[in-house]
C-alpha cells in the first residue's frame, strides 16, 4: 500500500524589534550572559508587562505578507508551565484571540498551504551547562516571537522544504526579521502523520520540536515517515508524542508522550489590555509593505519574459529584486539586465549572504545606462559583459570603458546599409536561405559583423536580414 | 483637621522637626510593636534621612508638597528597592528588590517619611492577617483580637498611630476589613486608578492599592497623590477628574444613598442596626436612602474564590528558589529542588489557594469553573452599572462582625472565606469603595461601614463619607497606643 505524508508547521519567527516585547531591554543577538535584562524581564515579584507596539505592528505585516484576516480586537493569555529559564513560570502568548488568523503561503506549483493563524509571544531564556552546574541566561527571555501555524497542508517533504523557505523569503522581505535558522531566529515544529493513499482520514501525528536547519528539517521528515509506515505495515500503532530530532544520529527520538503532555493552564493575561487595532490602522501598514515575492515573480516572467528560473533567483532577496526594478524602469527588454545580474553579478557574489546584501559597486543607474547602449544597437552583446565586468570592479560607469568610437556609425541606418551589402554580396547563400536552408544565412552574419567590427548587435542584424530577404 | 494637615502645618510653624517627629514616631513603634506586631521591618535610616532633608527643605524657607514629613508605612507587598519585600512569606525572607513599586516612587518624591514595612497575611491571602510567616498583628483596640486582613499590619499601626497613614492593597476586602476591624478609614479605589507596578500580585485583575487613615480627609489626600497614571501599568489609568480633596465638603442635599437587601443578609444584628443607624443619620442630612435588590451579589463568594486563585496560581508560579528568596537546602535534581523549596516556602492557606487555582484552570475544568466565573463576573459588573443608574452610591456593611479573637478564624476556611462576602464584590466590579467607622459593638470593637461608588468616583464616596465624619466624630476613636499629637 502506498501512504501519504501530512504535515503541518508551527514555525517561531524571532521579530527584528529593537527592544523586547514587555520591556525596553535590548533584543540584540549574544552579549555578557544576563547583560540585556531588566526587573520586567526577568519576572521580579511585582513587575508587570508593557507591550511593545512595535511587536503588533511587524505581526500585523507578517498577517498581510501571508493573505491573513488582521483580528480587529485580539488578547493575550498566560500558557503556565514551569521551567527554569520562563522567568515568571508563564509564557505571554495568544491562545483564544490571536492577532491574525487565516492566510496562506503559495508555493511555486501554484498549491496554498493554508495558515491557522499567526500570534505573537515573548521568547524564553537559555540554560547553559558548564562545569557540572547548570546556568540561566535571560537575554533571550522576552525577545518578541511570531509563531506560524500551517494547516496540515504539506503532502511531500520537497512542498515543506519550500514552505519553509518562502516563509523565510516573505518575512525577509518585509524587513521583520532575519529568519536565521541556525542563530535561532526561525525555529520550527513539523506535525506528522501518515495515511493510506487516498483516505480523507487523519492518521495519529507526532511532534518533531525544534528544528533548526532546513536539511535537519527534511531528513527528520523521511525518518519519521518511514518510521510510521514501518510501525503500520508491521501492525503497530503510531502513539500521539512529542519527538526530539538526533541528526547525528538521524533518528527521532520520544521527549514526552500524550499522557505526560504539559496542561498549560492557558487564561487571558489579566495585567495586558485588549489589542484593538482598526481597519485605517491596518491599511497603513499595508501601505508600507513592499512589493512580495510571488507578485514579484509573477511581474518578472509574464511581464518582463524573464524565464521562470532567472525570476525565482532575482526574486529571493528583496535587494536583488529592488536593484533589477530600479535598473530596468525604462528598459524595452528587461532581460537583459536580468541577464547580466545573474550572470555577471552572482559570479562575484557567491555565498548566499553575499547575494542577500547585494553589495556591488555598480548602481542599478549604471546598469540601466550600459543596458540602454545595447538597446540602442550602439553596443554589442559581447562588449557589453566585458565592460559591466569592469564596471563592478571599479564602480565607475560604462563610459569609462566604451569610447565615442566604440559607439559611433552603429546607428541604426549603418547597419542597414551593410546588411543591404550583405545580402548583394552573398547570392547564393540567400537562395540557399530562402529553399529553407537556415544555417546559410550566417555568410550574410559574417559579413556584417566584420564590417562593423564586431559592434553590431548580432541578434538585431540577425532580424534585420531575414526581414530583408522576405 | 486630618492628622496629615495638623502634622504639616506643625512641622511648617517650627512647633516640631521633622527629624523629632520621626523619632517620636520610631520610639513609639518600639514601644507597642511588640504586642501589635504592625511592622515587619522597621527603616530608621531611611526615615531619619529623609525627615533630615525635610527640615532642611523648611530651614530654607520652602512649602512642603503633598504629604511630605508625614511619618507612614507600606505594606510588606509594596517593592521598596534595597529594602527587604517579603509578602510575609517564608519564601521571600531576605528578598529586597531592585527597583521601587510606582507608589512608593511617588511618596520617595513627595519625601513622606517610611518608617517601616508593615505585616499582612502571606501573599495577602487571608482575613485575619495570622497567616502571615511573623504572626499576625494584634488589633489596637483589644490585642486580643485581630487586626484583620490581609493588610493587618498597616490597619493595626495606623490604628494604633504608630504611624500616621499607610498604604495597603485590597483584592477583595483587605484595605477595608481591617480598616473596619480597627476602627479607621480605608479606601479602595476603583481598579485602573493606583498604579499596581511594584505591588506583588496576588490576584492582578483584582489588586488595588490604596490608603489607610485616621480620618476621610487623610484618605482623600492620600489618594489624590498616588492615584497617578503610571505607563508602566497597562490597566492603570490614573484618577479621573478633579482633586478628591476639593469636593469633601459638597453639600448631599438630595444625594441618593442605596442600600442592597442582600447586603444586610446574614449580617451580625450589631453590625446591621450600626449600619442603618448611619442611613438615619444621612436622611437627617438631606439625602434620600432607596432600598434596592442586588441578586448578582450571590455569585460573588465563589466568582472571587475561583477567578483570585486562578491567578495566584500563575502569579505565584515564579518562586522557585532560582533567582531569589528561599531555596531548599538539600534536593536533587531541578525539579527536587523546585518542589522542596515550594513546599517549605509556602504556608497552609497560599498553598491552599494555589491548588484551587490549578484546579480551576487546568483542562476539563476550565470551562465548568474559570470561564463560567469569568462570565458571571460580567453578571455582577452588569447588576452594579444597573445600580448606579438610580443611585449615587451604596451604603453597605464592611464586615458581618467585628474583629474575632486571635485563632478563631484559621480552624475553618471555608467560614472565614465568609467573612469576605461584603468586600468582594467592589472587587469583581472593579468598584472604589471606602470603609468608615460607624460604631461600637457591646465589647468596644469597631464596626465599619462601606461607602461604594461607580468607577472612578472616588470623589463621591469620599465626600459622603466626610459628611458622616464630620456629623459623627464619636465613632472615630483613639487607642491607648502611640503618638499622640
Ligand atoms: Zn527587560
Amino acid at each position: 500500500m502506498k501512504y501519504e505524508l501530512v504535515a503541518g508547521f508551527e514555525t517561531h519567527i524571532e521579530l527584528a524589534t529593537d527592544t523586547k516585547i514587555f520591556c525596553s531591554c535590548s533584543t540584540a543577538f549574544g552579549g555578557a550572559p544576563n547583560s540585556h535584562c531588566c526587573p520586567v524581564c526577568i519576572g521580579l515579584p511585582g513587575t508587570l508587562p508593557k507591550l511593545n507596539k512595535k511587536v503588533v505592528e511587524y505581526g500585523i505585516k507578517a498577517g498581510l505578507a501571508t493573505h491573513g484576516k488582521i483580528a480587529n480586537i485580539s488578547k493575550m493569555d498566560r500558557k503556565n508551565y514551569c521551567y527554569p529559564d520562563l522567568s515568571k513560570a508563564y509564557q505571554i502568548s495568544q491562545l483564544y484571540a490571536p492577532l491574525t488568523i487565516g492566510g496562506y503561503v503559495e508555493l511555486s506549483s501554484g498549491k496554498k498551504i493554508r495558515l491557522h493563524h499567526i500570534h505573537i509571544e515573548e521568547d524564553a531564556g537559555k540554560l547553559i551547562h558548564s562545569h557540572g552546574d547548570t546556568y540561566v541566561d535571560y537575554n533571550r527571555g522576552g525577545v518578541p516571537l511570531i509563531e506560524i501555524v500551517s494547516e496540515p497542508d504539506i503532502r511531500y517533504i520537497d512542498e515543506a522544504r519550500e514552505y519553509v523557505e518562502k516563509l523565510q523569503q516573505v518575512m525577509r522581505y518585509i524587513g521583520i526579521s532575519d529568519c536565521r535558522m541556525q542563530e535561532g531566529s526561525m525555529r520550527c515544529d513539523v506535525n506528522i502523520s501518515v495515511r493510506p493513499e487516498g483516505s480523507e482520514k487523519l492518521g495519529t501525528r507526532t511532534e518533531i520540536k525544534n528544528m533548526n536547519s532546513i536539511s535537519n528539517i527534511m531528513k527528520a521528515m523521511e525518518y519519521e515517515y518511514e518510521r510510521q509506515v514501518d510501525l503500520i505495515e508491521n501492525g503497530g500503532k503510531v502513539v500521539q508524542e512529542t519527538l526530539r530530532y538526533d541528526d547525528a544520529t538521524n533518528t527521532t527520538s520520544s521527549m514526552r508522550s500524550k499522557e505526560d503532555a504539559h496542561d498549560y493552564r492557558y487564561f487571558r493575561d489579566p495585567d495586558l489590555v485588549t489589542i484593538c487595532v482598526t481597519d485605517e490602522e491596518v491599511e497603513e501598514i499595508k501601505s508600507t509593505l513592499p512589493e512580495l515575492p510571488t507578485e514579484k515573480y509573477k511581474r518578472y516572467v509574464s511581464e518582463y519574459g524573464v524565464p521562470e528560473k532567472d525570476a525565482q533567483l532575482l526574486t529571493k532577496y528583496r535587494n536583488i529584486s529592488e536593484y533589477f526594478d530600479k535598473a530596468i524602469t525604462d528598459l524595452k527588454k528587461p532581460k537583459t539586465a536580468s541577464n547580466f545580474i545573474i550572470g555577471q553579478m552572482f559570479r562575484i557574489l557567491q555565498t548566499e549572504e553575499d547575494k542577500e546584501a547585494f553589495d556591488v559597486k555598480t548602481t542599478p543607474e549604471q546598469l540601466n545606462e550600459l543596458c540602454k547602449l545595447i538597446e540602442g544597437g550602439k553596443v554589442q552583446n559581447n562588449l557589453a559583459k566585458s565592460t559591466l565586468d569592469k564596471m563592478l570592479e571599479s564602480g565607475k560607469p560604462c563610459t569609462e570603458y566604451i569610447s565615442e568610437e566604440d559607439m559611433a556609425g552603429l546607428d541604426d541606418s549603418f547597419v542597414d546599409d551593410l546588411c543591404r551589402q550583405a545580402i548583394e554580396a552573398n547570392p547564393k547563400a540567400v537562395e540557399q536561405y530562402k529553399q529553407g536552408k537556415e544555417k546559410a544565412i550566417m555568410a550574410c552574419m559574417g559579413y556584417v559583423m566584420k564590417n562593423s567590427k564586431g559592434k553590431a548587435n548580432a541578434q538585431d542584424v540577425l532580424e534585420k536580414i531575414k526581414s530583408m530577404i522576405s | 483637621m486630618g492628622y496629615i494637615e495638623k502634622i504639616q502645618s506643625m512641622l511648617q510653624n517650627g512647633e516640631i522637626s521633622c527629624v523629632e517627629l520621626t523619632e517620636k514616631y520610631l520610639k513609639a513603634i518600639e514601644e507597642a510593636n511588640g504586642e501589635l506586631n504592625a511592622y515587619v521591618t522597621v527603616t530608621p535610616e531611611v526615615a531619619l534621612e529623609q525627615a533630615k532633608q525635610v527640615d532642611e527643605k523648611i530651614k530654607r524657607g520652602e512649602k512642603l508638597l503633598p504629604l511630605e514629613g508625614v511619618p507612614m508605612t507600606l505594606k510588606d507587598n509594596i517593592s521598596t528597592n534595597g529594602i527587604e519585600t517579603t509578602c510575609c512569606s517564608k519564601i521571600l525572607k531576605g528578598y529586597k528588590p531592585i527597583y521601587d513599586a510606582k507608589v512608593w516612587a511617588i511618596l520617595k518624591k513627595n519625601n513622606a517619611i517610611l518608617l517601616g514595612k508593615t505585616n499582612m497575611d502571606e501573599f495577602a491571602m487571608g482575613s485575619s492577617c495570622e497567616t502571615s510567616c511573623f504572626g499576625g498583628a494584634t488589633n489596637p483596640f483589644n490585642t486580643d483580637h485581630v487586626a484583620g486582613g490581609s493588610s493587618g499590619g498597616v490597619a493595626s499601626a495606623v490604628g494604633g498611630d504608630i504611624a500616621v497613614f499607610g498604604l495597603g492593597s485590597d483584592t477583595g476586602g483587605s484595605i477595608r476589613q481591617p480598616a473596619s476591624f480597627c476602627g479607621i478609614v480605608g479606601l479602595k479605589p476603583t481598579y485602573g486608578a493606583v498604579s499596581r507596578y511594584g505591588l506583588v500580585a496576588y490576584a492582578s485583575s483584582l489588586d488595588q492599592i490604596g490608603p489607610i487613615t485616621k480620618t476621610v480627609e487623610d484618605a482623600s489626600l492620600v489618594y489624590d497623590v498616588i492615584s497617578e497614571y503610571d505607563e508602566n501599568d497597562s490597566t492603570c489609568e490614573g484618577r479621573q477628574g478633579e482633586p478628591t480633596y476639593d469636593t469633601l465638603n459638597n453639600d448631599i442635599k438630595g444625594m441618593k444613598i442605596g442600600i442592597a437587601r442582600e447586603y444586610l443578609e446574614g449580617v451580625r444584628e450589631d453590625v446591621k442596626e450600626a449600619v442603618l443607624e448611619a442611613a438615619r443619620k444621612y436622611e437627617e442630612m438631606g439625602a434620600e436612602i432607596v432600598y434596592f435588590d442586588l441578586p448578582a451579589l450571590k455569585f460573588a463568594l465563589p466568582v472571587y474564590y475561583i477567578l483570585a486563585c486562578a491567578e495566584a496560581s500563575s502569579n505565584l508560579g515564579r518562586y522557585d528558589g532560582i533567582r531569589y528568596g528561599y531555596k531548599t537546602e538539600h534536593y536533587e535534581g531541578i525539579h527536587d529542588m523546585i518542589c522542596k523549596t515550594r513546599s517549605e516556602g509556602f504556608g497552609e492557606e497560599v498553598k491552599r489557594r494555589i491548588l484551587l487555582g490549578t484546579y480551576v484552570l487546568s483542562a476539563g475544568y476550565y470551562d465548568a469553573y474559570y470561564k463560567k466565573a469569568q462570565n458571571l463576573r460580567g453578571t455582577i459588573i452588569k447588576a452594579f452599572d444597573d445600580a448606579f443608574k438610580n443611585v449615587d452610591v451604596i451604603l453597605a456593611p464592611t464586615v458581618p462582625m467585628t474583629a474575632f479573637k486571635s485563632g478563631e478564624a484559621t480552624s475553618d476556611p471555608v467560614e472565614t472565606y465568609l467573612t469576605d462576602i461584603c468586600t468582594v464584590p467592589i472587587n469583581i466590579a472593579g468598584l472604589p469603595s471606602v470603609s468608615v467607622p460607624c460604631g461600637f459593638n457591646k465589647n468596644g470593637m469597631p464596626i465599619g461601614m462601606q461607602i461604594i461608588g461607580d468607577k472612578f468616583k472616588e470623589g463621591k464616596i469620599l465626600n459622603v463619607a466626610y459628611k458622616y465624619e464630620q456629623a459623627c466624630p464619636e465613632n472615630f476613636k483613639d487607642t491607648k497606643w502611640g503618638v499622640k499629637l
